[in-house]
């Protein structure tokens, strides 16, 4: 018997170049003005889908991302190193979640996926660093979590139990669990592949498959048969069953009072004077920046 | 005073041993309690905890809450979060603080998720404050500042209509008070029904290594390479390190010059590191190092040689002799703590 497996993933800013106009007014993402990645640590979680895969014959991997229409580059992406079936959610409900919006949006379209043994995502994404949606998806599913994990140490597919090796501060702890589980990789272990490129040829025009209002069941036919057309499942917030009142700001308990540009990424090097008082000046500064202390 | 509307504080333990996060968090939860004008509440779970308890009323605890079980000795999610979400439901705090250790992360999310409440992740400060929308106001809010966007921007963030307000808050970022031996606050031994099947996870090897290098995890790293000049001298490294509470890193070259071991390698071969600040010492900057360590949020590059390839990826950089630089600067943040 095979496993079931879906992978939560996030297309995520650059954050490595982040400029000036990276934020909007209201405090949220200015996504345009950024590159968008595919989270790193999703794509560890990725590959540690696609490694128990091979190893459990029959299992399957699901990817699933929340955001806007151009968040399907990471379903794409998903699809080119191995993923069998793929859906976006996406609706302006969605919008400003935040983790406890996101973990109830998560929740509701793993419940229509039904059968799963493990949802496995990054411990974080780079855009936030919260390491909150993982747990808290958990949580609304009512299953058991491994955070932090960089090894799975053994996976038994018979009596369904895992074995994963976590990190904590200064060391490591392996934890044994019954499946169903929620995991959170790191970036120490499952290096992730590369993508195919026969899987990239065949995906690299795919689209999304979405009719009327209602979710369109013909995407789930994409995946085995390798075929381009409706490869991508597009879910709204009527298709996966979520209460408009838990999705989105309206869902979130937490606001953005303000922000504050720390760092503007450049050449602009300060060069500061080797006495008691520019370094004294210098060290001030970076305590007051939260950088220091 | 009473317990509800409290700031409380979920104290790490484990062996009998509590975080020091969690003794700062109690100090900064005094000073947001004597702002609000409430009390200061506090759980502790484990499986014996008499002794710690006792020691923990001192930092302002006015009540603490304490849980014993056998099967609560070391953390584990499901049976933590059950304990935890009861009390908090039971004793309904305005705010609840945990710190962001591994614990503290795994654990705080599935509690903000049952109690459908905001959580800040990783704040680095946290005040009182009012805060307007769409024509409201609300009075003491608790603004939760952190770091985002890989610490590219500093973000204030609230959650006034919900509470308990959440937060984990870095460890060491908060100062930890000193103890009041004189001070009178209550334990309370608190039961929770707990199931076999609430102990789901069973923990099969727990290594934890005191001394372990962790340069991933490290917020600020003091790096030296080669142009440190000699094993001695790069005890000045260890201290500015020791001072700033960073973790020690290392270029190759001084790796290979024996200055220090391996695991504090950063590099293409070595770690590769984000902190939110890097202080290069005496590090050229090899194309090798740099991809190591050039998406750290601020990079501090000291060198004697005015062109070396580090000073182009900094952001402050100082040329002089490290004996001048590093004394310097420990004396100048000394200064400020």
């Amino acid at each position: 018997m095979g496993l079931n497996l879906i992978v939560l993933v996030k297309q995520v800013p650059d954050t490595g170049n982040v400029t000036g106009n990276a934020m909007k007014e209201d405090g949220t993402v200015n996504r345009g003005a950024l590159p968008a990645i595919f989270n790193p640590e999703d794509l560890h979680a990725l590959e540690a889908a696609l490694t128990i895969k091979e190893s459990v014959p029959g299992s399957t991997v699901h990817v699933l991302t929340m955001g806007p229409p151009t968040a399907v580059q990471v379903l794409k992406d998903s699809l080119y190193r191995g993923a069998d079936y793929v859906a976006l959610i996406s609706d302006r409900r969605f919008a400003a979640a935040d983790t406890l919006a996101t973990s109830y949006a998560l929740k509701c379209a793993i419940e229509k996926i039904g059968d799963y043994d493990m949802v496995l995502c990054g411990r974080q994404a780079i855009d936030g660093d919260t390491a909150q949606v993982g747990p808290q998806t958990a949580e609304k599913l009512g299953i058991n979590q491994i955070t932090c994990v960089s090894e799975i140490v053994e996976l038994d597919a018979q009596n369904r139990t895992v074995v994963a090796r976590r990190s904590i501060e200064g060391g490591y702890e392996k934890i044994r669990t019954s499946l169903p589980v929620l995991l959170t990789i790191t970036d120490e272990g499952f290096t992730p592949r590369p993508p195919s490129a026969i899987r990239m040829m065949t995906y690299k025009n795919a689209t999304t498959a979405m009719s009327g209002g209602d979710y369109d069941e013909t995407y789930l036919t994409g995946g085995s048969e390798l075929k381009a057309e409706n490869a991508i499942g597009l879910w709204d917030s009527n298709a996966i069953g979520a209460d408009p009142e838990h999705c989105g700001l309206t869902g979130s308990p937490t606001k953005v009072k303000s922000i504050e540009l720390v760092v503007l990424k450049s050449e602009d090097i300060r060069m500061i004077e080797n006495s008691d008082e520019a370094i004294g000046d210098m060290v001030h500064e970076l305590v007051a920046a939260h950088t220091l202390g | 005073m009473a317990a509800k509307n409290s700031v409380m504080v979920f104290v790490q333990q484990d062996d009998g041993q509590v975080a020091e996060v969690s003794v700062e968090l109690i100090s900064k939860a005094r000073d947001l309690a004597d702002q609000l004008k409430t009390d200061v509440t506090a759980v502790l779970i484990g499986s014996t905890i008499g002794k710690v308890a006792e020691s923990l009323i001192p930092y302002g605890v006015n009540r603490l809450y304490t849980v014993e079980h056998k099967g609560l000795e070391h953390y584990t999610p499901i049976p933590y979060a059950k304990v935890l979400t009861h009390i908090v439901r039971k004793v309904s705090p305005q705010i609840v603080l945990y710190g962001a250790t591994t614990t503290g992360r795994d654990l705080a999310p599935r509690i903000a998720s049952a109690l459908r409440v905001g959580l800040t992740a990783d704040c680095t400060d946290l005040r009182i404050g009012e805060y307007e929308s769409k024509g409201k106001s609300y009075e003491n809010v608790l603004y939760q500042i952190r770091p985002a966007f890989g610490g590219n921007i500093i973000a204030t963030i609230v959650s006034p209509e919900r509470k308990p307000q959440m937060a984990t808050v870095r460890e060491g970022v908060m100062k930890m008070s000193d103890p009041d031996p004189g001070f009178k606050g209550e334990i309370i031994a608190e039961s929770v029904e707990l199931e076999p099947q609430d102990f789901p996870s069973e923990i099969v090897e727990r290594v934890k290594e005191e001394k372990l290098v962790n340069l991933k995890g490290a917020q600020v790293i003091v790096a030296g390479g080669v142009g440190v000049g000699s094993k001695e001298n790069f005890q000045l490294i260890h201290q500015l390190a020791h001072t700033l509470g960073a973790e020690v890193g290392a270029s190759r070259a001084a790796v290979d010059a024996g200055f220090v071991s391996k695991d504090h390698q950063v590099g293409q071969t070595g770690t590769t590191v984000r902190p939110r600040l890097y202080i290069a010492c005496g590090i050229s900057g090899s194309v090798q190092h740099r991809a190591g360590m050039d998406e750290s949020a601020r990079i501090i590059a000291i060198n004697t040689d005015p062109e070396a390839p580090i000073f182009q990826i900094a952001n402050y950089g100082i040329v002089g002799d490290l004996k001048e630089v590093i004394p310097r600067f420990i004396k100048a943040f000394k200064a400020k703590a």
